[in-house]
């Protein structure tokens, strides 16, 4: 480092790659003395005017307010205050365009000036030597200083660095062309540098301070030369003229031969860079207690007629500026704020000046001559040797075009400080920085998407995992039966529970009410819940054809056989009419020859429904009579029998209620009981009453919402055979619908018809629906039964039911006779179920 | 008022791509004078049937592909490359050899690539070896100096040689090849070669009338007056000097080994540097900055590549000289040149 200061101190400096050497034009507007201006008629003072937060506006529309008088307060990091730059009225506060190259309007204070230019108080420092570190800071910091020399960082920053500072480094190279700003100020105020520059070594107390000027500004030398002498730990640095030598990183290197780290800055090397006229304003700040409100300008090009350095107040509108310095605009006039090469075309003039804003450049098109057309780049590399940060601009326009963006990332696009020397040299005049900012916006817009599209994928994965665990948990809910259906014990248990569920009734008569009323309950909240469930009524309707087709066959058979039974003489009866009447509808109802293919017979099926319907309202409405009526019935058939059948009774009630709400899905208690009293009923008579209820209720639920309930008879009756594959999916839609009920209800009977139900998953619906006929049938004439109230009829009945089953299991086992009986089953059970209707309205009547 | 918006930087080289191909074209001239000089007008006649066929069909493939077809033509990089290959091929060759090596060298090489700045190979090289390959006769039919000739052509008779293939009095280029002294005249690299080939050593094969005491006749002064040109190159920075100086170097270098090695079979390090190709290899045609490589580093690593290449196929390959070949095979080897040799980006591989 010793050996470093000393080469320094020599006036080594150590070029870096590239650079070029555009024509200075510098003559132009640096032989005169800066200008004051006569003040504007308006002052247009965004409130931002640096890099960082907007500071709180602390004055309002209508406040007169003094020269300096402090317009913000700073508030967050890096916020800056902004001051009146003379004194006047705010006529508004409003957005206006901004001093930036997309001319974004941003919130600006416009102040009408009074042409007192009066001053508010103001704090001037004589010994600045004599102010703590914190003092100075808040001294720079409310007094609005942020960085003169174009990014405007806020300058209280940067001297509160909190990495130790070696070198110091002065910028006044002033590499862009035409600009003088800084020259003119060196020339005049090289005293207040000099002591701006002393304040920022009272701060950051580097080693060695180092003020680079090009070797094109004689007098600026000399002068910060004269400045300077007495302390020797500033030097002044000839460097030579070539741009872009002003550029931070690249002062560094020259100055110092050493590079700021790849997305670094300055101060991990020790390093920090203050522009001159940044120094100046500090100098102003402390010694004078000026705050930041004006700055020197350079106002220059060919149609300028008087180019020269202005003081122009921060706000003073561009046009303003041309106007004093006399402005004759040639057809399509540019006009740049900032340089030839990193400056930027204004869309208007007025637009007020900032902190950053050094030079108004309006060329005309002989000295700045308008691009020509891109043309085919021929990889000569010009652009590789100007560039001053050793990039590849061919390739990286290579890659910007086709938007190889990690291609561009890995060519280092990011350390291209678009200084735009190498669109300078590009003999194919491609606007090469412009494609370098576009694909750098693209990337950072495409890393912003990725974040994005990260936190989406996040959130995705969460509510996945979230379902998943859902379904896992239904899952294991549901496994959970099948399994305890395998084991003996869990049969057993189910088969407690209902015996308990049927015991309980026993035990008391006004608990069956109570029992009716919890399935009415259980009814009405699945009607709720149904609306929740997938729409399946073609489901409902194709299964509705195809019982009433099996219900047919059935039907035709249970007569064929009843007949055949020599002791039972009523069924053979009831099987006799059954069949004439079938005959007789066979010949009226042609569609029900189309049923074959019964799912799809949708008139049928759509009849069926409606009639279902219909039986389910006046079961409803029957409810309670019918009720009456099985009791009564049981009751005169035997008192021991009583409590089953009051159970029968209550849950047939609970199903006839819930069939007349129309529900797809089924009560699941019922099943359970029903099943186990259908198994029951061929041995004995009053059981077989029972079972009939169960399954006169059964069979309107059945035919109305053309329902489950046959899923027990059919897990018992044909358990193998796993068949039909739609046939499975309606089951196991109907097995859903019936694990999502017993999800919800707690009860033991739910539980063991679940697991009835889901061994019923594989089994052939087909014969479900077979049984189901069967139930149907047996509970019309159950129905009849009941309305007669006579032991005979029930005997009958009962004996009718057994048939019915054995029948049953008959057509499951050839269901594929049965199409040339369907005609007759079909009539028969619209028959039955006319009856049945008729009856129950006469017990209803009774 | 109305202000015209543009993006940085606003300020320009003036540099353009017809002022580059200009200069290059210009920095031909000395090279050029001195062929005209040693080897008739032939070549004027050559450059003049280059510029045409690449003018016609660079604006025939322009209208075929729907572009302007004036500033395709009016970059000027067509006209090069019809200059480069004019220069390349022997004055005497028939019309139709130039013609279609024109031809092939815009439709095919560069414009079939995409035109300007996409074509992989350098088209006038490209175009050189596919015509020495296939009409090997007329491409090593080059004349010896004009003042060695026994029957001095004028300039209608070269006229007549280029579109008839006989002079008016009937001579075919053969016979006019024949020096003053009843010998067939070749290049001094085909002389020597053919004769280390016979078991001559390089002094007496030098014994030649082609010869001017340790040079070819005329060709010394072909390669000085693109070595001139070259310079003018690297002075008004066309060219950088790193392919140049690569060619050059290695070139240079391996002769010199070759000739340390064995002396008698080595026509050394000057005699290989002025004769052939050299001069306009390493100046105009290695430094066709769209085939060749674009790192300063990769440049140097290319052109001595080149000169390695022309080295060992004149020395040790079946053919005299092998400028067009070199050049075409690093031509292949860039994309890797360029990918190994990117300079340090400024911030990178500095300790934090």
């Amino acid at each position: 480092m010793e050996k470093l200061i000393a080469q320094i101190k020599q006036g080594k400096v150590w070029p870096f790659p590239g650079g070029i050497h555009p024509p200075g034009q510098k003559t132009i507007s640096n032989s005169q003395a800066i200008a004051r201006l006569p003040l504007p008629d308006k002052l247009v003072v965004p409130l931002k005017q640096h890099i960082g937060a907007n500071g709180q506006l602390i004055v309002e529309k209508g406040q007169q307010v003094l020269k300096g008088q402090a317009l913000t307060k700073p508030v967050a990091n890096w916020s800056v205050p902004i001051h009146a730059p003379t004194s006047g009225t705010i006529t508004d506060i409003c957005q206006m365009p901004s001093a930036h190259p997309s001319a974004l309007p941003e919130l600006c204070v416009i102040i009408e000036p009074d042409g007192q230019d009066s001053w508010c108080a103001l704090a001037p420092v004589t010994t600045p030597s004599q102010l703590s570190h914190e003092q100075l800071i808040d001294i720079i910091h409310d007094r609005g200083i942020a960085g003169m020399g174009g990014a405007g960082f806020p300058t209280y920053i940067k001297a509160d660095s909190r990495k130790a500072i070696e070198y110091f480094i002065v910028n006044a190279v002033e590499c862009e062309p035409y600009i003088t700003a800084d020259d003119v100020l060196m020339r005049e105020h090289a005293a207040g540098i000099i002591a701006g520059i002393e304040i920022m070594q009272q701060l950051l107390t580097p080693t060695l301070t180092i003020v680079g000027i090009e070797d094109n500004k004689p007098e600026a030398i000399a002068a910060m030369q004269a400045a300077a002498e007495y302390n020797d730990k500033i030097i002044i640095q000839t460097v030579p003229t070539v741009y872009p030598s002003g550029g931070e990183k690249q002062l560094i290197k020259l100055l110092t031969n050493k590079e700021v780290p790849s997305g670094g800055i300055p101060a991990d090397i020790g390093v920090l860079v203050q522009n001159v006229g940044t120094l100046f304003a500090v100098h102003q700040a402390v010694y004078e207690g000026k705050p930041l409100i004006e700055r020197v300008i350079t106002v220059t090009g060919n149609t300028i007629h008087n180019p020269g350095n202005v003081w122009a107040l921060l706000g003073t509108e561009i046009k303003h500026l041309l106007d004093c310095q006399g402005f004759s605009p040639v057809p399509q006039q540019r006009v740049v704020m900032g340089g030839p090469m990193m400056g930027f075309t204004l869309p208007t003039v007025r637009i007020g000046v900032v902190k950053t804003t050094n030079c108004i450049l309006a060329p005309d098109h002989d000295e700045l001559a308008e691009p020509g057309p891109e043309k085919a780049c021929i990889r000569c590399s010009a652009c590789a040797d100007a560039c001053p940060a050793s990039l590849l601009p061919q390739q990286l326009q290579w890659f910007a075009k086709s938007k190889e963006y990690d291609k561009l990332k890995e060519h280092n696009l990011f350390d291209c400080i678009e200084c735009g020397a190498c669109a300078y040299v590009c003999p194919s005049e491609i606007p090469l920085v412009q494609y370098y900012r576009v694909a750098k916006v693209e990337i950072k817009e495409q890393q912003a998407e990725q974040v994005k599209a990260e936190r989406a994928k996040e959130r995705f994965e969460l509510r996945k995992q979230r379902l998943e665990r859902e379904q896992e948990a239904r899952q294991n809910r549901h496994k959970r039966k099948p399994a305890a259906e395998k084991s003996a014990d869990e049969k057993q248990k189910i088969a407690d529970a209902l015996a308990r569920v049927k015991n309980k009734p026993a035990k008391d008569d006004d608990k069956s009410a109570v029992a009716a009323a919890i399935a009415r309950a259980k009814a009405k909240k699945q009607n709720q819940e149904a609306t929740l469930e997938p729409d399946n009524s073609d489901v409902a309707l194709e299964r509705a054809a195809r019982k009433e087709q099996a219900r047919k066959y059935k039907e035709q058979k249970a007569a064929s056989n009843t007949a055949a039974d020599p002791d039972d003489k009523k069924s053979a009866v009831a099987a006799a009419i059954a069949r004439a009447k079938a005959k007789k509808a066979a010949a009226s109802e042609d569609e029900s020859d189309n049923t074959t293919a019964a799912p799809t017979d949708d008139k049928k099926a759509a009849v069926a429904a409606a009639i279902a319907r219909a039986k389910a309202k006046k079961a409803a409405q029957a409810a309670s009579v019918e009720k009456d009526n099985s009791e009564s019935e049981v009751a005169t058939a035997s008192p021991a029998d009583d409590k089953k059948a009051a159970v029968a009774a209550a849950i047939a009630r609970a199903k006839a209620k819930k069939a007349a709400q129309a529900e797809p899905a089924t009560s699941v208690e019922n099943d359970n009981s029903e099943s186990e009293v259908t198994t029951a009923s061929p041995a004995d008579n009053k059981k077989a009453a029972v079972a009939a209820a169960i399954a006169r209720a059964k069979a309107k639920k059945a035919a109305q919402a053309a329902s489950v309930e046959n899923d027990n008879s059919e897990s018992e009756v044909a358990t193998a055979s796993p068949a039909d594959d739609k046939k499975a999916a309606v089951a196991a839609a109907i097995a859903r619908a019936k694990a999502k009920k017993a999800a919800q209800a707690a009860s033991v009977e739910n539980d063991n018809s679940e697991s009835e139900i889901t061994t019923a998953l594989p089994a052939d619906d087909k014969k479900a629906a077979v049984a189901a006929a069967i139930a149907r049938a047996k509970a019309k004439k159950a129905a009849k039964a009941e309305q007669a109230a006579s032991v005979e009829n029930d005997d009958a009945e009962n004996e009718t039911s057994a048939t019915a089953i054995n029948e049953a299991e008959i057509a499951e086992d050839k269901p594929e006779q049965t199409a040339q009986d369907k005609k007759k089953a079909a009539v028969a059970a619209a028959i039955a179920r006319a009856k049945a209707k008729k009856l129950q309205q006469e017990g209803s009547d009774k | 008022m109305k202000l015209t918006m543009a993006s940085s930087p606003h300020s320009h080289s003036h540099k353009s791509l017809s002022r580059l191909m200009q200069t290059v074209i210009l920095a031909c001239i000395p090279g050029l004078i001195a062929q005209l000089y040693f080897f008739g007008t032939g070549v004027l006649i050559q450059l003049i049937l280059a510029l045409v066929t690449v003018s016609i069909s660079e604006a025939i493939i322009m209208l075929i592909r729907k572009r302007p077809v004036w500033p395709a033509l009016g970059d000027g990089s067509a006209w090069l490359t019809a200059v480069l290959l004019a220069l390349s091929i022997p004055p005497l060759a028939p019309w139709w050899v130039i013609v279609i090596g024109s031809f092939f060298a815009i439709v095919i090489v560069k414009q079939l690539y995409g035109g300007l700045g996409f074509n992989l190979f350098n088209p006038a090289m490209a175009a050189y070896v596919l015509l020495l390959i296939s009409f090997p006769v007329q491409m090593t039919t080059w004349m010896p100096v004009s003042d060695l000739l026994a029957n001095p052509i004028s300039l209608t008779q070269q006229l007549s040689v280029i579109f008839n293939g006989f002079t008016s009095a009937g001579f075919s280029v053969d016979q006019l090849r024949v020096g003053v002294d009843g010998v067939t005249m070749a290049t001094p690299l085909d002389t020597i070669k053919t004769d280390i080939a016979h078991g001559l050593t390089v002094s007496e094969s030098m014994q030649a009338a082609i010869f001017n005491s340790w040079l070819g006749q005329g060709w010394g002064w072909v390669n000085l007056g693109f070595l001139i040109g070259g310079l003018y190159l690297i002075k008004a920075k066309v060219i950088n000097w790193h392919i140049p100086v690569g060619v050059i170097a290695s070139i240079a270098v391996c002769s010199a080994i070759g000739y340390i090695a064995a002396p008698g079979t080595e026509p050394g390090m000057v005699f290989h540097l002025f004769s052939g190709a050299t001069m306009l290899g390493a100046f105009f045609i290695a430094t066709d900055p769209v085939s060749a490589a674009t790192t300063n580093r990769g440049r140097l690593i290319y052109g001595a590549l080149i000169g390695l290449l022309v080295y060992l196929i004149r020395t040790f390959g079946g053919y005299p000289d092998a400028m067009a070949f070199a050049v075409l095979l690093l031509n292949m080897a860039v994309p890797l040149i360029d990918y190994y040799t990117q300079p340090r980006t400024y911030g990178h591989g500095v300790n934090k």
